[in-house]
């Protein structure tokens, strides 16, 4: 004979799994008719938190050919590397809006910026930076000189910069502009003055 | 005592019978092995040694025709000096300093009669570091190559019947002959020949159906495979050799190549070209006042300009339509790239500057803007050439303005005849490389639509103003012989 209230007991328990898998299912289905959420892989935005400086971006226009400073205030740490990692992401994230002058493909990003004294930054961009990027003479050397500007106008003391593509060497950025080499920042300035507008 | 002396005896004979075999084994023993060094200054070759299953070679002798070198030993140590640079090696040890820095060699330094060896295999690592260039070894044939000194060849069927095989090489040739039924072979002992990008080649000729090239002990070998008798004959100063059907009566073997241009990067040790060879007349060497190159190409497609229009596509039709310009203009002119061919950037480096042709042109297309761009070398960061050699990243550096002159020429002629153009530097390969003037033009569409780039009317408008700009600055690029 079994007691009462263990019957009831076990009534209640029945009645509490069943109801949960009821739950469940219905939760499962709910997902699944959820349409997944766009991921965003644009880069992470600059903190917010800490000081803000004014900062000269050298921003690639496609329409014309050229290169344009424009000042923006962002946050920037105290650290000489991580100060120029800032100032690239803040350069892509115009890169990477809809109505930017000039488009890098969805994805691309600066996974980080080295700096080797004396006087040699290397630039690591990602793969879907080089893959996405768009073909062509002008086109790859506007991006090209748009990220070294940047850095070498915010940060004294550079006098050559490599750029690595997801930490390798890689001949060109996307068939023409030879990233192979040592970049002479003398020179970049130089072709800087030249795509001025 | 008589044991003892049968026992001298027997050992007497021993020792006799071992002489022999031992004199049979050498009579029978492969030819010496040698080192053949390829290099601006000099080629030559030098006798290797076995020690330690490796074989070995003098550092000093490697380097002593390529620059002033000195060498001294000082107890268990052997110090090089190459220029103002010294580098130490310790004598049995693998590990030495060179340029200051401490580098691990494949196999132990040794020295014999104060003369300091190394293994062959670490010259590939070891000289880089004590020239300051890029060094290129084919360990198993033995053959180095220091700096881009590689003597590059193509070959094409011309012609049916009978069937004709062109090889043409970026610098005169001087190889030895040999026939033999079915085959013909060319050894290139002195010349810097390299593999083609197959090591077989096929032609889809029953006369002529293959030809493969191999290396070994310092050597490269080509070898036709034919059906009917052949026979080698020289052209273009050496740079070309034609191999074509036997007339009768003529004999197998071929003649010689005349020349009257030393080969770039061949020395006083080169040998010297017989005098003018028998069989068809020889061409005279042409060489070009203008090397068009009509960027990308095979596997390499450029900007993809529209859903069916690719820019290796356009720019050999630019690079046609540019030729025909010039040449209506008396300027003579070599398409780098005249069909859909893999071409690297160093070889279009290569020709173009085996040539020496007054201008190189590159030539681009791109839907991305408006109009046209022309573009000169964005030289990268460079230390100072070292010794003989200049820099392979920065060979435009002593054309630079040059080329900023052309490229401003050309500019002008599009101004004239209202095109937008803009002339920039611009990291673009193979500029860099050229030791000539060189600029790239980059053609956009006028508008939006990237079709115009096909346009006949538009391509002449762009290929006349180049060609014009240019036949205007011939003087000052310099008159063609």
């Amino acid at each position: 004979m079994i007691p009462r209230h263990l019957l009831i007991a076990l009534a209640v328990l029945l009645v509490a799994v069943l109801g949960m898998s009821i739950y469940a299912w219905n939760m499962r289905k709910t997902v699944a008719a959820t349409p997944a959420a766009s991921v965003d892989t644009r880069p992470l935005a600059p903190p917010v938190a800490g000081p803000t400086e004014m900062v000269a971006l050298f921003v690639a226009n496609d329409e014309d050919g050229s290169l344009r400073p424009r000042a923006a205030q962002i946050p920037m740490p105290s650290g000489r590397q991580q100060r120029a990692e800032e100032l690239l992401r803040a350069l892509l994230s115009i890169y990477l809006d809809k109505a930017s002058p000039h488009v890098l493909g969805a994805g691309a990003e600066v996974r980080s910026v080295f700096l080797v004294d004396p006087g040699v930054a290397v630039i690591d961009v990602n793969a879907a930076f080089a893959d996405t990027h768009r073909s062509g003479v002008l086109v790859e050397e506007l991006t090209v000189a748009s990220l070294i500007h940047t850095v070498s106008a915010n940060t004294p003391g550079i006098l050559r910069v490599k750029i690595l593509v997801d930490g390798k060497e890689r001949d060109t950025l996307a068939g023409h502009a030879d990233i192979s080499d040592f970049y002479d920042v003398t020179a970049v300035n130089q072709l800087a003055t030249q795509l001025a507008p | 005592m008589r044991w003892t002396n049968r026992l001298s005896l027997g050992n007497l004979g021993a020792l006799v019978i071992l002489i022999l075999l031992w004199a049979m084994i050498l009579s029978g023993a492969g030819p010496e092995k040698h080192l053949s060094v390829y290099s601006v200054a000099a080629n030559y070759s030098l006798p290797l040694v076995q020690r330690d299953g490796r074989d070995y070679v003098g550092l000093l002798e490697v380097l002593e025709p390529l620059g002033k070198v000195s060498a001294r030993t000082d107890g268990t140590h052997w110090h090089l000096k190459y220029y103002r640079e010294e580098d130490d090696f310790q004598v049995g040890k693998t590990r030495a300093r060179i340029q200051g820095r401490d580098l691990e060699l494949p196999g132990k330094f040794l020295v014999e009669n104060n003369r300091g060896l190394v293994s062959v295999s670490s010259l590939s690592t070891l000289l880089p570091k004590i020239l300051g260039g890029p060094v290129t070894l084919h360990e198993d044939s033995g053959r180095l190559f220091i700096g881009s000194v590689a003597t590059h060849f193509t070959a094409s069927l011309a012609g049916d019947n009978p069937p004709r095989l062109v090889f043409n090489f970026t610098a005169p040739v001087n190889p030895t002959v040999a026939t033999e039924p079915g085959t013909l072979r060319m050894t290139f002992a002195r010349e810097p020949v390299v593999s083609p990008a197959s090591p077989t080649l096929t032609f889809g000729s029953k006369a002529i159906p293959s030809a493969n090239y191999s290396e070994g002990n310092g050597t490269a070998v080509v070898t036709v495979h034919s059906t009917i008798p052949v026979m080698a004959s020289f052209s273009n100063d050496g740079r070309t050799i034609t191999i074509a059907q036997t007339s009768p009566g003529t004999p197998a073997t071929s003649p010689a190549p005349s020349a009257t241009t030393p080969a770039p990067g061949t020395s006083a040790a080169s040998p010297q070209p017989p005098a003018q060879p028998a069989g068809p007349t020889p061409q005279v060497w042409r060489r070009y006042f203008a090397v068009v190159d009509a960027s990308h190409g095979g596997d390499d497609h450029g900007e993809t300009l529209n859903s069916s229009l690719l820019e290796k596509d356009v720019t050999v039709a630019l690079a046609r339509g540019l030729r025909e310009e010039l040449e209506s203009r008396g300027i003579t002119t070599l398409v780098l790239r005249d069909s859909d061919a893999n071409l690297s950037l160093d070889q279009r480096a290569i020709f173009a500057n085996a040539d020496h042709a007054a201008i190189y042109i590159a030539l681009h297309a791109a839907s991305n803007g408006h109009g046209v761009r022309v573009y000169t070398a964005l030289l990268p960061y460079s230390e100072d050439d070292r010794g003989p050699f200049r820099s392979w990243t920065t060979a435009q550096h002593s054309a630079l303005a040059l080329s900023q002159s052309a490229a401003s020429a050309v500019a002008a002629e599009f101004q004239k005849r209202q095109i937008p153009v803009r002339t920039l530097a611009a990291p673009l390969r193979p500029l860099n490389n050229m030791t000539g003037a060189a600029i790239a033009v980059e053609v956009a569409p006028q508008g939006a639509d990237s079709s115009q780039l096909t346009a006949p009317d538009y391509q002449q408008l762009v290929t006349s103003a180049v060609a014009t700009a240019i036949a205007t600055a011939h003087n000052q690029l310099g008159a063609a012989p």
